[in-house]
C-alpha cells in the first residue's frame, strides 16, 4: 500500500467517541493510516470520567457498559489496554409503602423475593427467561450484521435477507409469535401478560423507556427488554456491566489500542466541515481554518450534525436532507452526580450494605413510571422521576477518596424541549427534583451530598455535541432500526456522498456502549477497498 | 468439627453465606464467602482481597548449619540470599523428581522460615544429619493472611503506618500493626502486587479486624478459594496435586516431574555445591526436558461454531476447573491441561497444560478436548508464554 504524504491520510474519523475510536482502531489495524479529530480536551464522547469535583471522578454521562460486543473486546485486546468489566448484579426497587423488591445474583434468592411477593410470579420468572433467552439468541446476531435493504435486488442483500428469513423461520410458530409481540406491544402490555406483580413489571419495563420520548404503555417498548437477556446470554463473558475507572475508562482503553495500532489521536481539534470536491469527500476543515486531507471521512456524530452540520445541503440529495431532518432525537433523560461524604441509608432496606454494589431503581409502580412521563409529554420534568441509582465507588473504590462516594444518577423525564426552554433554574429545579425524589426513599441523603452536578439534555448536547441531548444518538424507536437507522437506503455506514461514512449510534444498531456500530462502519469501509 | 479450624475461623465463618468451605492441609477454609466467588475474584484485580493461608506448613530452621540444610533440601541458592529476602524454590527427591513448592524467608542471620504444602519435617530431619541446625514446626503457631491486588500497599501502609514503597518484590519486613508484631512479605500466589502477613496465632483475630477496618474503604473483601483458583491461573502458578503429584506421593514414575518440565528451571541453581536430585538434574539440564509446562488460550470462534452446532451460545466454566483434560495436534495426543478455567479479567479461556518437546513452544496451535452437550470436541487453542497476567504493579 503506498503511503500517503505527510498531512494526508487514509482515513480521518470525526468525533473521538467510543464508536469513532472502534472505527479508528479497527482501520489502523488494517494498516491504514488513521487521524481521530476530537473536539474536546479528552476521547470518549458520552463515555467519559471526569473529576468533576476533586478526588472524586464522574462517570459523567452514560455509566455501564451494555453488550460492548465480545468480537471488539478480542480484535482489540481491550484487557489489555485496561479494560475491566466489573459484576453490577442486583437490582432493588424501593416502593411507596416501604416495602421493596430485589433482583440478586443468585437464582434461588432472586425466585425466593419473588415468591414474598407472588408466589405465581417467581414460577413465570423462570419461564419467562427461558424465552426472553431464545429471543435474544435469535435477535443478538442482528447486532452484528450489516442491514439489507429488503427494497435492493443487489444479489447480497437479498441472500442477507434469505438467511435472516430462514433464521426467523427456524425459531418455530411461538417463538416466532412471542418475537413479533416484543416488537410491536409496550413493554407494560407484554409483562401483564407474565406477571402480576406491579412493581416488578414497572421495573422491568423501565428498561424499555431509557433513552425514548415514550411511556412503559407505549408500543414499541417492548423490544428493550431483550437487551437485559442478549446481556445474560453472554454471561460469563460479562459484557455487561460497570468499567473500573467508569465508561471513561472503556474509551481509554479503545484509544489505546487505536494508537497502539497506529492511528493518531488529536484532542482540542474541533472539525468544522467536510471538504467535497465533485461528490467525494477529501478531507476536513478544522474550526480554526487548518485542514487535513484523505481517502476517506468518517462522522461518529449524530445523523443531523454529520450531514447538516458538516456538510452543505446542496451535496445531498433533497429526498435525503428531509429524511435527516425529520429522524428523531427527542431527547429525554438527564444526569445527575453527586459527590457525598457517606452512603445514603434507604428506608426499604437500612443501614449500608450489598444493595449499594448494584442499581437502585426507582420505578415503585406502574403508575408512577408512566406519570412520570405524563409530566414529560406536556414540556414538563417529572416532578418525581423513574431513576437508575448506582455507586460507582461501592464497585471501583478508586472512584472516590477511601470511605467517600460517588453516586450516579440516570433521570428520565427530562424532555429536550422543555416549557420555556432549559436554564440555570429549571436546571436546578430539576436536580432538586432528583434529589428530593431520591431523599423521600433514603431520608438523610441530603446531609451526605458535598457536590452535586446536574446535566439537563441542553447540557448533554452542549458538552458532548449529542443532538437534543439524545443519549442514543436518535431514538431507538421501531420505525429508526435496522435498515432504516438513520435513514433508508442509507443504513450501510455509507453516505450520498462518496467516501464520507459514518459510524456513529446514529447508525444500526446504535445504542448504549456496544461498539457495533464503529466496528460494522469500519469493516464496511475496508469491504470497499479504501 | 474434625477437621481443624485456623485462627481466622472465627471471623471467616460469621462471614460464610453459603457454607461453602474447603480442604487445605486438614484445616478447612473458605471456598468462597458469597454464594459466589466472582466479586471476590475482581477485587484481587481491581482493589484488594484478603485470604486466610494459615493452613501453610511451616518450619522454623536456625543455627550455624540453617543454610547448609536448606541448600541441600531445595533447588534454589539459600547461602546467597540475604537477610530480608524470599526465595520461592520446588525441592526434589535424589531422582530429581519434584515432591513439593513453597518459599524459605530470611528471616535474620541463621534463621529461616520454610513453607510447604505437604508436611515435611520428616524430610527436613533425614536431611540433617550431621548438621547443626535446629527443625521446628511453627505451622500452628503461625497464622498468615495475604493481602492481594492493586490497593494492597494502601492498605498495609494506613494500617502498618509506615512506607511500604521500599519493600521489594520478594522481600520482607517486620512491622507491627496496631501494636501487633507481624513480618510482612512481598509475596502471594496472584501474580499481583500483594503482601502475605505472618503473625503469631494468638494475635490473629486482632490483625485481622485491623485489617479489614483498614482495608474496606479501599474495597478490601475477603476472598476464598475459588477466587484465588483462578487468579493463580491467570498467574500461571501452578499447584501440587492438581498441576503435578509429590514424587513421594506418585505411584509411578510417570506421574512424577522434574522442576524443568514444571517451568521451575529458573530454580535450579546446578552451580550449588550438591542437592539433593543435582545428578539428574544436570542430565536433564543436558538432554532437554522431555515434558513443557505452558499456557493454552481457547480459541473463541471455535469455541463458538462447536456451541452454535448445538443451538446454544458458548457456555464457558463458571469456576477453575482441576481435571485432567487431554490436549492434541494433528489427531494425535500430544499432552494434557491440569487445570482452566474462564479469566474475567482477559476475557479468555485458559488452561495449564503439559506438552509433550516441542508442542509448548509459544504459538503452536493445538486443540483441546471439551465437552459440549455431552460430547467430547476439540477447540482450537494455541500455546501461551506463562503467565497469562503480569501487570508491572507485581514488582514496581
Amino acid at each position: 500500500m503506498p503511503h500517503p504524504p505527510p498531512g494526508t491520510y487514509d482515513a480521518i474519523v470525526i468525533g473521538g467517541g467510543h464508536n469513532g475510536l472502534v472505527t479508528a482502531a479497527y482501520l489502523a489495524r488494517a494498516g491504514k493510516k488513521v487521524l481521530v479529530l476530537e473536539k474536546r480536551p479528552r476521547v470518549g464522547g458520552a463515555a467519559v470520567t471526569e473529576e468533576i469535583f476533586p478526588g472524586f471522578k464522574f462517570t459523567m454521562f452514560s455509566y455501564v457498559v451494555s453488550l460492548l460486543r465480545p468480537e471488539i473486546i478480542r480484535d482489540l485486546d481491550l484487557p489489555r489496554h485496561g479494560l475491566h468489566v466489573l459484576p453490577l448484579e442486583s437490582t432493588v426497587t424501593p416502593m411507596e409503602n416501604g416495602d421493596y423488591l430485589a433482583a440478586w445474583g443468585d437464582h434461588d434468592e432472586t425466585r425466593r423475593e419473588l415468591c414474598r411477593h407472588s408466589p405465581r410470579d417467581a414460577e413465570a420468572y423462570d419461564e419467562y427467561g427461558r424465552l426472553m433467552h431464545h429471543m435474544a439468541h435469535a435477535v443478538r446476531p442482528i447486532l452484528g450484521m450489516v442491514p439489507p435493504d429488503p427494497t435492493s435486488f443487489d444479489p447480497r442483500d437479498l441472500l442477507a435477507l434469505l438467511r435472516l428469513g430462514k433464521h426467523f423461520r427456524g425459531l418455530g410458530a411461538e417463538r416466532l409469535h412471542a418475537l413479533v409481540k416484543l416488537m410491536t406491544m409496550s413493554s407494560a402490555d407484554f409483562l401483564d401478560e407474565w406477571f402480576e406483580t406491579d412493581v416488578l413489571k414497572a421495573t422491568k419495563s423501565a428498561s424499555g423507556i431509557i433513552g425514548t420520548f415514550l411511556g412503559p404503555r407505549s408500543p414499541g417498548t417492548a423490544y428493550v427488554l431483550l437487551h437485559h437477556y442478549m446481556g445474560e446470554l453472554d454471561g460469563v463473558f460479562r459484557a455487561w456491566g460497570f468499567a473500573k475507572g467508569g465508561t471513561g475508562a472503556v474509551s481509554e482503553a479503545i484509544a489505546s489500542a487505536a494508537r497502539g495500532f497506529g492511528a493518531e489521536i488529536r484532542c482540542d481539534a474541533p472539525v468544522a466541515r467536510v471538504l467535497v470536491k465533485g461528490g467525494r469527500a477529501t478531507g476536513v476543515a478544522l474550526e480554526n481554518g487548518d485542514e487535513f486531507s484523505a481517502k476517506v471521512v468518517v462522522s461518529g456524530l449524530d445523523p443531523r450534525r454529520t450531514f447538516l452540520q458538516l456538510l452543505e445541503e446542496r451535496e445531498l440529495p433533497a429526498d435525503f436532507v428531509s429524511d435527516i431532518k425529520r429522524f428523531k432525537f427527542r431527547g429525554s433523560s438527564g444526569k445527575v452526580n453527586v459527590a457525598l461524604d457517606a452512603l445514603p441509608s434507604f428506608t426499604c432496606m437500612p443501614g449500608v450494605g450489598r444493595q449499594h454494589r448494584g442499581a437502585f431503581s426507582i420505578s415503585p409502580s406502574l403508575e408512577y413510571v408512566e406519570r412520570a412521563y405524563d409530566d414529560a409529554k406536556y414540556g414538563e420534568f417529572s416532578r418525581r422521576p423513574y431513576m437508575d441509582i448506582v455507586f460507582p465507588s461501592m464497585i471501583d473504590p478508586g472512584m472516590a477518596p477511601p470511605g467517600k462516594h460517588v453516586m450516579s444518577v440516570f433521570v428520565q423525564y427530562a424532555p429536550y424541549n422543555l416549557n420555556g426552554g432549559w436554564n440555570d433554574t429549571k436546571r436546578e429545579a430539576f436536580g432538586d427534583a432528583v434529589i428530593n425524589t431520591i431523599e423521600s426513599f433514603a431520608p438523610g441523603l441530603k446531609s451526605h451530598i458535598l457536590h452535586r452536578q446536574v446535566l439537563t439534555p441542553a447540557d448533554i448536547e452542549r458538552i458532548t455535541g449529542l443532538t437534543e441531548g439524545n443519549i442514543f444518538q436518535g431514538e431507538l424507536a421501531l420505525h429508526q432500526l435496522f435498515f432504516m437507522r438513520p435513514a433508508a437506503g442509507w443504513a450501510k455506514f455509507r453516505t450520498p456522498v462518496r467516501a464520507y461514512y459514518q459510524c456513529g449510534a446514529g447508525t444500526h444498531p446504535g445504542g448504549g456502549i456496544m461498539g457495533a456500530s464503529g466496528r460494522l462502519a469500519a469493516l464496511a469501509i475496508l469491504g470497499d477497498g479504501a | 468439627m474434625s477437621l481443624r479450624q485456623t485462627p481466622f475461623h472465627p471471623r471467616t465463618a460469621a462471614l460464610s453465606e453459603g457454607q461453602a468451605w474447603r480442604r487445605w492441609a486438614g484445616y478447612v477454609v473458605a471456598s468462597s464467602y458469597e454464594l459466589s466467588h466472582d466479586r471476590e475474584y475482581h477485587a484481587i484485580r481491581s482493589a484488594a482481597a484478603l485470604f486466610d493461608v494459615s493452613p501453610l506448613y511451616k518450619y522454623m530452621i536456625t543455627g550455624p548449619h540453617a543454610a547448609r540444610l536448606l541448600d541441600r533440601v531445595v533447588t534454589r541458592d539459600v547461602g546467597k540470599a540475604k537477610v530480608g529476602q524470599v526465595l520461592y524454590t520446588p525441592w526434589c527427591d535424589s531422582e530429581g523428581k519434584q515432591i513439593d513448592d513453597g518459599t524459605i524467608s530470611v528471616l535474620a542471620e541463621q534463621t529461616y522460615r520454610m513453607t510447604a504444602a505437604d508436611p515435611s519435617l520428616r524430610w527436613l530431619h533425614l536431611n540433617a544429619a550431621g548438621l547443626d541446625v535446629t527443625i521446628e514446626e511453627v505451622s500452628e503457631r503461625t497464622a498468615a493472611l495475604s493481602l492481594q491486588g492493586p490497593n494492597a500497599r494502601a492498605i498495609l501502609q494506613v494500617a502498618a503506618q509506615r512506607d511500604l514503597a521500599g519493600l521489594r518484590y520478594f522481600h520482607l519486613t517486620d512491622a507491627k500493626i496496631r501494636g501487633i508484631p507481624v513480618t510482612i512479605s512481598r509475596t502471594g500466589y496472584t501474580g499481583d502486587l500483594g503482601y502475605e502477613v505472618w503473625v503469631d496465632a494468638a494475635q490473629a483475630l486482632p490483625l485481622w479486624d485491623a485489617l479489614i477496618e483498614t482495608g474496606t474503604p479501599y474495597g478490601l473483601t475477603p476472598a476464598g478459594m475459588l477466587a484465588l483458583d483462578v487468579a493463580r491461573i491467570e498467574a500461571g502458578l501452578l499447584l501440587i496435586e492438581v498441576d503435578y503429584f509429590s514424587s513421594r506421593h506418585a505411584l509411578i514414575e510417570a506421574q512424577k516431574s522434574s522442576p524443568f518440565e514444571l517451568g521451575l528451571g529458573w530454580t535450579v541453581a546446578l552451580g550449588k555445591e550438591s542437592f539433593n536430585g543435582k545428578p539428574a538434574l544436570v542430565v536433564e539440564q543436558q538432554r532437554g526436558p522431555a515434558w513443557q509446562f505452558t499456557g493454552l488460550a481457547v480459541d473463541w470462534e471455535s469455541l463458538e461454531r462447536l456451541y452454535a452446532d448445538v443451538g446454544l451460545p458458548p457456555r464457558l466454566p463458571t469456576q477453575a476447573w482441576r481435571t485432567s483434560v487431554p490436549v492434541y495436534s494433528g489427531g494425535k495426543q500430544v499432552g494434557y491441561a491440569t487445570s482452566g478455567g474462564w479469566s474475567p479479567l482477559l476475557k479468555q479461556y485458559i488452561a495449564l497444560a503439559h506438552l509433550e518437546g516441542t508442542f509448548g513452544t509459544p504459538g503452536t496451535p493445538v486443540e483441546m478436548e471439551i465437552t459440549v452437550e455431552h460430547r467430547r470436541k476439540r477447540a482450537a487453542a494455541r500455546v501461551s508464554k506463562l503467565p497469562f497476567f503480569n501487570p508491572d504493579r507485581k514488582r514496581a
